[in-house]
This record gives structure tokens, sequence and C-alpha cells, in this order.
């Protein structure tokens, strides 16, 4: 497992008066007769970062694919931003031009350019200006440090380049929230740290972030809050530090005992 | 009387060629129109559109193309519009096409992977955007292919619009037999023109399919 590079905890997590931009209240979901959501409640604070873990199958991707309505939850309120997920299509777009996405496995669109990938929603969901929209896309390209590959396609680039880029894509769209499902599980062991270091960059900028995450070092030195699922529940949920060395719930141990045994 | 089959009646043929091309062609991008709607439908997350597409692909794969053509000459007539034999070929194979390519088309859409339609729509490209930028574009790719491959069903399918009297190489085919009664030479000749036309497709379908099999760029 790979460590993230130092520390870099910036501030304590945002005081409960903050805003609230992501409110999930009593969310059920079920595939057929197997729920894998149970009665989730959840409140993310405004520049929070919180990472997700439990074992597979525990409802973690589930839960934030509900946020940008990926996957529809059958009851309980979701609201986004104040605004409340419902059967419209007005709410879905509001939702989702603000919370980005990162996903296993980077989703880039294989033909348009590295800088095409990036430009695409910001011209056709926004309706940037082409000039705007690659100025912008240039400048996240040279955040997560890849500006140079600007005109290849997804294809000629390594795995951690194409997550970065996918990262790149996302903040293009100015996101209020970024979601992260499983964004290194794909990547070889030595691009794992390219990725998580844009991550890290991004904690310290003040994004909003849920990640779903087995890097337990990432969410040691990232995360305000950790939260463990198991069975579609939030079993537990607490600061790393509680979290890793005082874990209350057994299953939490049992978990942290396997993943953290070697 | 009878003529023996010489210049002239192979000139007559070749004339005919032309008809048998342009009905192709009206049938290819006809069907190409309508079978796109019926791809998008088959794609739908709407039931509706869904199960209407479905039911309009299986009842012309499941039906042979000549009673189709019947169907719309005769069925226009019962209905009283005057069609000539040249617009119920067109809409015929039009229809008929459109059912083909639609189902063809509809595979193409789906082997798209589900994640490039989850990253379009979570970048909050809506349905239109969502396939014309990111889903169709990729989708063409796999189309190409066995869409020029089918291009040779048309044609040869144009053959049947001779039952209905309209006049393309099949049925300039029979007019000159009914004059030189050489049934092997003529339709020895016009089955040869069909090859003609259809073999450089046939390959051009192999070739597109090797190179889009190749792993790209």
């Amino acid at each position: 497992m790979a460590v993230a590079s130092e520390p870099t905890r910036g501030g304590k997590a945002p005081a409960m008066s903050a805003d609230v931009v992501i409110r999930m209240e009593g969310v059920q979901k079920w595939y057929d007769r197997f729920q894998v959501l149970k009665d989730i409640d959840l409140e993310v604070h405004r520049g929070e970062r919180i990472v997700i873990c439990g074992p597979s199958g525990s409802g973690k991707s589930t839960l934030i694919r509900c946020i940008n309505q990926l996957e529809r939850h059958q009851k309980g309120r979701i609201t986004v931003n104040g605004v409340e997920l419902g059967p419209h299509h007005r709410q879905l777009d509001l939702v989702r031009r603000e919370v980005g996405m990162v996903f296993q496995s980077f989703n880039l669109f294989p033909h348009l350019t590295v800088l095409e990938n990036c430009m695409l929603a910001p011209l056709k969901v926004r309706g940037t200006s082409k000039a705007e929209a690659k100025a912008t896309a240039m400048r996240y390209l040279e955040r997560v440090r890849i500006p140079e590959q600007a005109d290849k396609y997804p294809g000629q680039l390594s795995g951690g380049q194409q997550q970065r880029v996918a990262i790149a894509r996302s903040l293009c769209m100015n996101p209020k929230v970024m979601l992260f499902d499983e964004p290194t599980s794909a990547l070889d062991p030595e691009m794992v740290k390219e990725v998580l270091d844009t991550m890290i960059g991004l904690a310290e900028d003040g994004m909003t972030m849920l990640c779903v995450t087995h890097e337990m070092g990432f969410a040691k030195s990232v995360a305000h809050r950790v939260i463990f699922m198991d069975r579609g529940e939030i079993v537990e949920q607490n600061t790393p530090e509680e979290f890793f060395t005082a874990p209350k719930s057994e299953r939490t141990r049992s978990f942290l005992g396997q993943i953290l045994a070697h | 009387m009878i003529r023996a089959f010489g210049y002239n009646e192979f000139l007559f043929l070749l004339s005919a060629v032309q008809w048998t091309l342009l009905l192709s062609v009206i049938a290819f991008i006809g069907g190409g129109i309508v079978g796109l709607v019926v791809a998008l439908g088959r794609t739908s997350d709407v039931k509706p559109l869904r199960w209407l597409s479905t039911g309009y692909i299986q009842i012309f794969q499941g039906t042979p193309l000549l009673m189709q053509l019947f169907l719309v000459f005769f069925g226009a007539t019962v209905i009283g519009i005057d069609m000539s034999p040249w617009v119920a070929a067109a809409v015929g194979l039009t229809l008929n096409t459109s059912a083909f390519l639609g189902e063809i088309w509809r595979g193409c859409i789906q082997s798209v992977p589900r994640g490039q339609w989850e990253a379009a729509s979570s970048l909050g490209l809506r349905y239109p955007g969502l396939m014309r930028y990111v889903i169709l574009p990729q989708a063409v790719k796999v189309a190409v292919p066995p869409t020029v491959g089918y291009l040779v069903q048309v044609i040869k399918g144009t053959s049947l619009a001779a039952i209905i009297g309209f006049v393309e190489l099949t049925r300039a085919g029979q007019i000159v037999n009914n004059a030189t009664f050489q049934p092997f030479l003529v339709f020895g000749i016009v089955a040869a023109i069909y090859f003609a036309l259809c073999w450089p497709l046939s390959l051009l379908s192999q070739r597109l399919e090797a190179r889009y099999a190749a792993p790209s760029r």
C-alpha cells in the first residue's frame, strides 16, 4: 500500500456551523431484493474531506454514486448544494455540473485528445467560449503536471497520467465537490503516488472531497473524517486518529486488522 | 419474334444498373436516417420507445422483403394512394434497411463501455450532447465495417423491386430474356454485374474491419 508523501493536513475540520454541501437523510437503495444502502444519514460540510472505506460490496461506491445520481436511491432525501434530488432533470443537471467525479477506470473519452477531454463539458454544458475553455483546461493540466500531453490521446498515456487527466477534466467544470470512486485501485503500484499527490494538492486548496479508497495512508494524512461502511450501513465514523487507534466497533477492528496486517 | 443477345442488349442491361444503384442509395440513405432513430430507440431508457423499436425490427426482420414490397405497393392502392413502383420500392427498401441497420447500430452503441456514459453524465452532459459528442463517435468506428457490408444486402435486395414492375437490373434482365430466350446467358450476365457491384464493397468492408480491429492510436 502506497503511503502519501507526507502529512499535509491543512487545519482542522470545518466547524459544524459551516455550510452543508451534501445532506443525505434516511437514504435507502435496493438492487432487486438486495438492500445495498440501509438508512444512510450523512452531512458533508464545505471544505470537508471524507474517506469512505469498507469491504467490497459494503455499498460505499453506491453511496457516492447516489450523490450525482449515477444510481438512483429509492427512499430518503439527498440534497446537494441546496438542491434536492428528485425525479426531474432540472435538479439533476444543477447537481451534476457542481459535482465532479473520478472513476476507478478513468473513463476518459478515447476519441478525443487530452485537451478536448477537458474542454468538452465546459463548452457543451456551460457554454464557455472556446478560448476560455482552452485556457481553463491548460491551467488544470498544468496543475496536474501534464500540460505537455495536451494533444495526445488517452491511449498514449500511462494509467497514472490518465487518472490525472480525469481529475483535471472534472476540475474544468469548477465543481463544488469532488467524488473519488477508488481512484487508485486500477493503477500499477508505482503510479499510485502521483495520483494521491494530485489529490493531496486539491485537499490543500480546500476542495470538498469524498473519497472511496483503501489508501489508509491517504486517509490518515488528508481526511477530516473516516467513514467505515459494512453491509450497506455506516458502521462507524470518526477522525482518522480515533478511527485508526481506537476503533469502536468489532467490524471496524476486524476490517482494519485485515487491511493493515501486511 | 426472337432476337439474338447482342451488344445492344448488353448496353440495355448496363444502363439499368443506374436504377439499381439509385434505388440502393435511396434505400441506404433513407434506411440510415430511420435506422439511427430505431437504434436510438432500442438503446433508450424509455421503455415504450424500446418496445416500439424492438417490435419494428422484429416485424421487418421476420417477414420476407418481397412481402413488405407487396404490402407497400398494394397497401397504398387500398388506402387510395396511387403509388408508382418507384416510390413503393424506395419506401419498402427504406423501411427494411432501417430495421436491419437499426439492429446493427444498436449493437455498436451498446459496445461503448458503460463508463463512457457515466463519465459524460457526471460532467453534466445530457442525452443529446452525450450521444453526439461521446457515444456516437465511438460507436461509428465499430459500425463502419458491418454497415458497408450490409450495403451489399441492400443492393441485392433491390432486385426484388423487379416483381412490382420497377425496371432495374433484374427487371431489365427479364425483359431481355423475353426477347432473346437465352435465360442462362442473360441471367448469368445479370448476376455477374451484381457481383461486380457487390464484391468491391465486401472487400472494402473486410479491409475496414481489419483496420478498425487494430489497436487504436
